[in-house]
């Protein structure tokens, strides 16, 4: 219900069978997974499920093993946009720099920079596009490599856990920050994250990924913006939070960690 | 505030002495620190020179074993006069600069080539690891049969010395450039003369410093050898003429020439580090 946005923005993403092996470690055995244009969708899962793995073939950045990943094109051409776990800032680029690096080559400089200067707005950071990234805070470097990820207009943009180092406070600060920018902007997202209640504030459907497949595919039909002392929120959470405990509980030997 | 106005009038002067000093403590204690910090470094220079000085003048020292500083000043300004100066100090840093630039830019390219390329480093790497345990100025009598005392043999030899630490710092800098800045310029599409420009050489750079300035070491090294050796001209050669005929001075004044002529290579190059490396934490201006 919350995908109210305009869809023709972002990708259509379609995953059949998609395995990945590392040697004769199989991460990824088969997942299935049809995402529609404009919809956020948050991976969860315990630590080694597959997850990460998943995310990196989204981003080609890895090759899948088996099966095909197709990405139907959306009006934006900005591509698949991945936002990492550490902010991955340029040391030697200034704030603004740093941003232009997610705008494309084949614009004007003068182009390139208002689009940076114009995100930079759209994140909270009007006014630092000079500053080294070394003098920003945690939550203020996140902010630039969110401010990167979007400046190409992605119809796809893809979040690796990119909130975990964070205090909870700027966490949930850039959750906020994260859905205003889908909302306004459109693309299609794919959040992953250990995070349940994380997932279930910002995600219209929850993938929870288990021993490389995906073993529960949960619809979020709550109005934004969630309030976290949601009782729908809190039923579904500890749903989840079962399946995650009752799975360990079953298959002691994998979950010893 | 009381004994100011009861105190008898000498007291009263003093203090008013005192009172305007006391309302300026800050930019003087700041000027008096810059001067002391400034100043520090250049105390045991000025202190030996004046010991040498007097020791030189009341005959403790022979002329011949060492002369005075005033006697090193003083043939400097007869050699300056002559014009000999200039033109040994323009040739010796023209071979300088020739030797760096030729042997710095192989070092730099080898350096890149290797760095960036699998196969070019499986190819070269142990080769020149290996002539890199020759010392270069182990060549010496061998240059001298290739090139004589030309210009060829010291730009070869400044060549050669200068190379290997630039080739050497250049791939490290390159290796060990963040693995995960490299992937995400990968993931945000940069092609690869982007992701060289951008993301690499950036981060090679405050390792390839490390090397220019390696480097400026041993190119004035090789080339005094390389001079006092075998040549026609030159500050080595001028050193070893005056040798012949005893003029220690002229000796003395080579080797303090040499000395700032290193001195003002290194803070030419300390310079482009603080300019192009104003990021790093430990460049920053305060």
């Amino acid at each position: 219900m919350s995908t109210s946005q305009d869809p023709g923005r972002g990708a259509q993403l379609r995953l059949s069978s998609v395995g990945r092996d590392f040697g004769a470690n199989t991460v990824l055995r088969g997942v299935d997974l049809q995402v529609p244009a404009g919809q956020f969708v948050a991976i969860i899962g315990r630590s080694g499920c597959g997850k990460s793995t998943l995310l990196r073939l989204l981003a080609h950045l890895d090759q899948p093993t088996r099966g095909r990943i197709s990405l139907g094109a959306g009006e934006a051409a900005g591509g698949t946009r991945l936002m990492f776990q550490e902010p991955r800032l340029l040391p030697w680029a200034r704030v603004i720099g740093n941003v232009e690096v997610g705008v494309s080559d084949a614009n004007l400089p003068a182009s390139r920079r208002e689009r940076a200067l114009g995100l930079l707005v759209e994140v909270g950071l009007a006014g630092r596009e000079d500053d080294w990234p070394g003098v920003l805070s945690g939550g203020q470097r996140q902010r630039v490599a969110l401010a990167r990820a979007l400046a190409s207009r992605p119809q796809l943009l893809l979040l690796d856990e990119p909130l975990g180092a964070l205090d909870a406070l700027t966490r949930i600060e850039m959750q906020r920050l994260i859905e205003r920018l889908w909302l306004d902007q459109g693309f299609t997202a794919v959040l992953v994250t250990h995070d349940v209640s994380e997932a279930l504030t910002l995600a219209d459907r929850v993938v929870l990924i288990d021993r490389g497949e995906i073993a529960l595919d949960v619809r979020v039909d709550l109005p934004r913006p969630r309030r976290r002392d949601n009782p729908e929120l809190g039923a579904l959470e500890e749903q989840i939070l079962d399946y995650l405990l009752d799975g360990a509980n079953k298959d002691q030997a994998p979950a010893a960690a | 505030m009381t004994t100011s106005t009861s105190g008898v009038l000498p007291v009263e002067a003093q203090q008013d002495e005192a009172a305007p000093r006391r309302e300026v403590p800050t930019w003087l204690k700041v000027l008096q620190v810059r001067v002391a910090d400034a100043g520090a470094g250049w105390v045991l220079p000025i202190g030996l020179l004046a010991v040498w000085e007097a020791a030189a003048r009341l005959g403790f020292m022979a002329e011949t074993i060492l002369p005075a500083p005033s006697a090193v000043l003083l043939a400097a300004w007869t050699l300056l006069l002559k014009g000999e100066l200039f033109t040994h100090i323009g040739v010796s840093g023209a071979r300088a600069l020739a030797g760096f630039a030729v042997g710095g830019l192989i070092g730099f390219g080898l350096g890149l080539a290797n760095g960036l390329s699998n196969v070019s480093r499986k190819f070269t790497d142990t080769t020149l690891q290996m002539t890199r345990n020759v010392p270069h100025l182990a060549l010496v009598p061998l240059v001298i049969i290739w090139f004589g005392i030309d210009e060829g043999a010291k730009l070869f030899l400044v060549a050669l010395g200068v190379f290997f630490p630039i080739y050497v710092n250049t791939l490290l800098g390159i290796l060990t450039v963040d693995p995960q800045l490299v992937e995400m310029g990968r993931a945000y599409g940069m092609s690869n003369a982007t992701l060289f420009r951008r993301v690499l050489l950036p981060g090679a750079l405050p390792s390839i410093f490390v090397g220019v300035r390696y480097g400026l070491g041993i190119m004035w090294l090789t080339l005094i050898v390389a001079e006092t050796i075998a040549a026609s001209s030159g500050l080595g050669y001028m050193a070893m003429q005056a040798r012949e005929f005893l003029l220690v001075d002229v000796v003395v004044l080579a080797i303090i020439i040499y000395a700032l002529l290193g001195k003002l290579a290194d803070s030419v190059a300390r310079a482009l580090e603080r300019r192009s490396l104003q990021w790093h934490p430990s460049f920053r201006a305060s």
